[in-house]
């Protein structure tokens, strides 16, 4: 790993480490008990997950483990999340978006998939379209501060792929998401 | 696992076990019923015996209609397998209104059934039948029998000797599996025909019954694909740049409406010719998701959902130049995922209803809806070739499920996977 992506990945910790704060802001919803089984599910997803998987290319799911706490082996990237039926990027995320975009416009070898998620409520098929227009949404703000369009991909998962397996609003508030994965860098 | 196959706890709490020769599968529930069924006895079959509980599966079949209530074996006066043997005052005793016999004979390699209907109130025969059936066609000739009797005793055919397809979903969050099943309709003989470590959804039988067209997220992208379920060859119809989305067979069955996105991510409806394959028609064309497509009866126009009035509503378009789309639902602020009966003349969508999502059938001429079901989170619903039932995606205890409603009585009854959740289930035209 030559310097500059060392300067990089200290960088996107950094911003995984801003995003550790969120879960202790009012607007997030989850109970703490729930909370927990949530970070339980996540965490396994971390370190055995999508990585399993034959045609990933290696790649890390960078989805958020542990109230969006990176899972302490050095992964990438963050997790944003949505209100029921709303593909509006809150305020709390906009400083996460900004980052991410300045790292996009100071590394223009960096690749972000952006996978959008929904809760298991109502039609699967609407989901996957909810999912698709949540994750353009995160790819519009990025590419206004400064990413390039060729630097991401959106892929909608609709309400296939949850992180908690509950089925209650503390699991569907953390399954309505768009997961930033970097896929090349 | 013994050979218990199902349980049946039929609407009144009669209780009821089935035999036979496979594996247990899927276990079926029956838990809710308001009106009156019509009650019969299926009485075992006499003569040689069968490796197969032909009576069983019939009586099966017939309760999970719930539009009749099978005795309980228990409570049979008399086990005749001949018309002769019959004693009508007795069954008029246990309050039942038809009996139904039958009795095997070795024939060659296979059987003959003979199945007689009684009714115990004019004590006539009102059906007879002779049918011959191989040893591994047993099951089925148990739901041609079932589909007769539905017939002769209710005046619409049944739709038992059909066939369901549906997800099943196992393992953890981390380490998920997707497959595709095609079971009978009964949930028995289940066949998995595609295993994936990626998401599967929306499978469609073709008008003919031999194709399904599903998509699949195989390479991490969605693509729809169409696979024979005879040979197993599958093809790859739609795999765009985007969504892939949302198949829906035209009657001729030589088109398919699909789900398209566009490069900035805007959902549309399309139809793609299958027989030319030229460039998918696009239908709709607005910023608001517009998917979910399924035909009219007469192939000239779909049905669709769309959030351009703000929040899920289902839309019909004719397929035509400039064609404005008309909105079909207004009653609730989530109607989603139409599907048309096979008369034409009904829409099953899920609907939202008192913080549930539940199925409702919906008269697209009026916008009336009925609601039917009364989970949390029931979705996908699709009707039987008769028209008769619903079934749907639902949760019970946590676990994903497959159901069903009679569309009359409100019927329900829950199948169940020995493990992991089941959904996203359709229904087979007549085979």
């Amino acid at each position: 790993m030559n310097r500059f992506n060392k300067l990089t990945l200290a960088a996107l910790i950094a911003v995984s480490f801003t995003l550790a704060g969120c879960p202790k802001k009012p607007t997030v919803k989850a109970p703490q008990t729930a909370a927990q089984s949530v970070a339980q599910t996540s965490d396994s997803d971390a370190r055995t997950g999508r990585t399993s998987g034959a045609d990933n290319g290696g790649v890390r799911p960078l989805t958020s483990t542990k109230g969006d706490m990176p899972s302490g082996d050095g992964e990438l990237g963050a997790t944003i999340r949505f209100d029921y039926d709303s593909s509006e990027i809150k305020a709390e995320y906009q400083p996460i978006i900004s980052s991410e975009a300045k790292q996009l416009a100071a590394n223009r070898h960096l690749q972000l998939r952006l996978e959008g998620n929904t809760d298991e409520r109502g039609s699967a098929e609407y989901n996957i379209a909810l999912g698709e227009r949540r994750a353009q949404a995160v790819k519009k703000a990025l590419v206004l501060l400064g990413a390039s369009d060729t630097q991401l991909t959106t892929v909608s998962y609709g309400e296939e792929r949850p992180v908690a397996d509950g089925h209650d609003e503390a699991a569907w508030s953390q399954n309505r998401r768009v997961d930033i994965v970097v896929t090349a860098r | 696992m013994t050979n218990r196959l199902f349980r049946l706890i039929a609407a009144l709490g009669l209780s009821v076990a089935l035999f036979g020769t496979a594996e247990a599968q899927l276990t079926v529930d029956i838990t809710k019923g308001n009106t009156s069924p019509i009650p019969i006895a299926l009485v075992p079959f006499g003569g040689e015996p069968v490796p197969l509980d032909v009576a069983g599966v019939v009586e099966g079949d017939l309760a999970r209609s719930g539009r009749l209530a099978p005795l309980s074996r228990l409570s049979m006066p008399q086990r005749p397998s001949v018309a002769s043997q019959i004693d009508m005052a007795q069954w008029r005793l246990v309050k039942t209104d038809y009996v139904a016999i039958g009795r095997a004979r070795a024939d060659g390699a296979g059987y003959v059934l003979e199945v007689e209907l009684h009714n115990v109130l004019t004590g006539e025969r009102v059906l007879g039948v002779s049918m011959n059936s191989t040893a591994s066609g047993l099951r089925l000739t148990a739901h041609r029998i079932a589909d007769m009797l539905y017939e002769k005793i209710i005046g619409v055919p049944g739709a038992f000797a059909t066939r369901i397809a549906y997800v099943a979903v196992e393992g953890p969050v981390a380490s998920r599996r997707w497959r595709l099943v095609v079971a009978d309709s009964d949930g028995e003989n289940p066949v998995t025909i595609v295993d994936s470590k990626e998401p599967l959804m929306s499978p469609v039988w073709s008008p003919d019954g031999t194709k399904l067209a599903y998509v699949s997220f195989e390479n991490r992208v969605s693509s729809v694909f169409v696979q024979s379920i005879l040979t197993g060859a599958r093809e790859r119809v739609s795999g765009r740049a985007g969504i892939n989305g949302a198949p829906a067979w035209a009657p001729d069955g030589h088109r398919l409406a699909l789900a398209l996105s566009q490069p900035d991510g805007n959902v549309d409806v399309f139809v793609m010719d299958l027989d030319t394959r030229g460039p998918p028609l696009r239908v709709t064309d607005d910023p608001a998701i517009d998917t979910e497509p399924c035909f009219s009866a007469d192939g000239q126009s779909l049905y669709f959902t769309s959030d351009r009035a703000g929040r899920p509503q289902i839309y019909q378009i004719r397929l035509a130049a400039g064609e404005r789309a008309k909105r079909v639902t207004f009653e609730g602020n989530y109607n989603a995922r139409p599907r048309l009966s096979p008369d034409g003349k009904t829409l099953a969508v899920v609907t939202q209803d008192q913080g549930g999502y539940r199925i409702a059938r919906v008269d697209p001429s009026s916008g009336q809806s009925i609601i039917l079901t009364t989970g949390r989170l029931d979705e996908s619903p699709t009707f039987a070739p008769n028209g008769q039932t619903i079934i749907y995606s639902s949760r019970e205890r946590g676990r994903g499920v497959l159901a069903t409603v009679a569309v009359d009585s409100g019927v329900v009854t829950h199948i169940t996977a020995p493990s992991g959740d089941i959904r996203d289930p359709a229904w087979s035209p007549r085979l």
